[in-house]
């Protein structure tokens, strides 16, 4: 069954420039247009009405996997992913599909007012069609914003925190975030590992980056300084400021024993001095 | 004793903690508390939704914003439908846990903040309410 009739077609076609202006008028009453430059939305919208229009000269059917298809097809990807990275839902995005209906139903029923019969089969027509393609956008809408936050976990894994050198013999880890994740544990373990390797007799670990210190994060820290001190290697506690500080001891945790300093530039300092490395300044 | 404003937050998963932590931060924050107010507040929030994840297989977190007498307060409620906690003289007790943790969470919380009401029973669920005033 061929879709839409040549004669839907070509009074589309002459329709055009009134149909985007109907358009665009629809998708900025649904507010579909926000961060949307307002030629760039114009040409979308034109370059679209072509693109489906010649689609249907070339004698498409509403089944949007054909070949006719094609040109269409890659449109609404491209579209797609730039209304993903502009940072619009995917309501949003299938929304530039579905507020084409409307203006378009409303020339369909102009043209065919006279006969009902092929008035509903082009209805019927057009809207599977228009279903198809705004289905479409969310597919490719969905696999966009998937690839990018994928993208962000790998770029999250990067920046997870590094073991830094200090010094011959002292090493500091920067904590950054939220302490109660899996991603403490594997933190910590390199820490340890890093120990090993580069025979280091000092680990700083800085918790500056951690806005806040509970039980669970005190747990991760002591067990890790046990394991440091294990490994015949000291551990200093840098980055208590002064409102952890008054919440570790209301909340009754027990660091005593654990060598603790508010930032790590005195972290840094008892740890020359327990290495006996002393500085002058230059003359 | 008027509230300003209300709301609820789920508390399923740990990503749910972080949320709900970083809820409460904005919450305190737009009640003007001073920083270290707001971090015992903040520190006592994650003991609790982490109890609730973990120990009351999942919940919520319902917020309030009070206003009482010219002073502004911020009152929060975790309710579960868990098993409840059977004694709850030994849970209030420094250093006691039924997991794995340092057993200061519950003790540690109330110690945190102004107001702390613990209302549970054997298989009726747990609710924890907590308010901290400006």
């Amino acid at each position: 069954m061929a879709a839409l009739g040549q004669h839907a077609v070509s009074k589309v076609k002459n329709a055009e420039s009134q149909l985007v202006q109907e358009w665009i008028a629809a998708l900025e009453a649904s507010g579909g247009t926000r961060n949307v430059k307002g030629d760039e939305l114009k040409a979308d919208t034109r370059e679209f009405l072509q693109l489906i229009t010649s689609s249907l000269e070339n004698g498409a059917g509403t089944a949007i996997g054909a070949a006719q298809w094609e040109d269409t097809r890659q449109f609404l990807e491209r579209l797609s992913r730039n209304r993903a990275q502009m940072g619009q839902d995917s309501s949003q995005t299938a929304n530039f599909i579905f507020a084409l209906k409307g203006p378009f139903f409303a020339l369909l029923q102009k043209e065919f007012a006279s006969e009902p019969q092929l008035l509903a089969e082009q209805l019927l027509q057009a809207s599977e069609l228009f279903d198809a393609l705004g289905l479409h956008t969310i597919r490719t809408y969905q696999a966009s914003r998937e690839a990018v936050i994928r993208r962000q976990q790998e770029e999250l894994l990067e920046l997870s925190t590094p073991v830094v050198k200090l010094w011959d013999g002292v090493l500091a880890l920067p904590m950054i975030g939220t302490l109660d994740s899996q991603r403490t544990q594997v933190v910590m373990e390199s820490l340890l590992q890093r120990i090993v390797d580069t025979g280091s007799e000092i680990a700083i670990i800085d918790i500056t980056g951690v806005p806040t210190v509970d039980t669970l994060v005190a747990q991760h820290l002591l067990k890790t300084v046990t394991a440091i001190r294990l490994m015949g290697a000291d551990c200093i506690i840098s980055g208590v400021r002064p409102q952890i500080a008054q919440t570790i001891v209301h909340l009754g945790l027990d660091l005593q024993g654990v060598v603790t300093k508010a930032n790590l530039a005195d972290a840094l300092a008892l740890a020359m001095r327990r290495l006996g490395v002393t500085f002058t300044k230059a003359q | 004793m008027n509230v300003r404003s209300s709301g609820s937050q789920p508390v399923r998963v740990e990503q749910d903690v972080v949320m709900a932590r970083q809820v409460s931060r904005k919450l305190a924050q737009d009640c003007g508390m001073r920083l270290i107010d707001l971090t015992k507040l903040v520190t006592a929030v994650s003991e609790l939704a982490r109890n609730t994840m973990v120990y009351g297989g999942g919940g919520d977190m319902d917020w309030q914003i009070l206003d009482d007498n010219g002073r502004t307060g911020l009152r929060l409620t975790f309710r579960d439908e868990g098993p409840g906690i059977p004694d709850i003289k030994l849970a209030m007790t420094d250093g006691w846990t039924s997991g794995g943790g340092l057993g200061l969470g519950l003790t540690g919380a109330k110690r945190l903040v102004d107001e702390f009401e613990l209302d549970t029973a054997p298989g009726a669920g747990t609710r924890v309410t907590i308010t901290r005033w400006t």
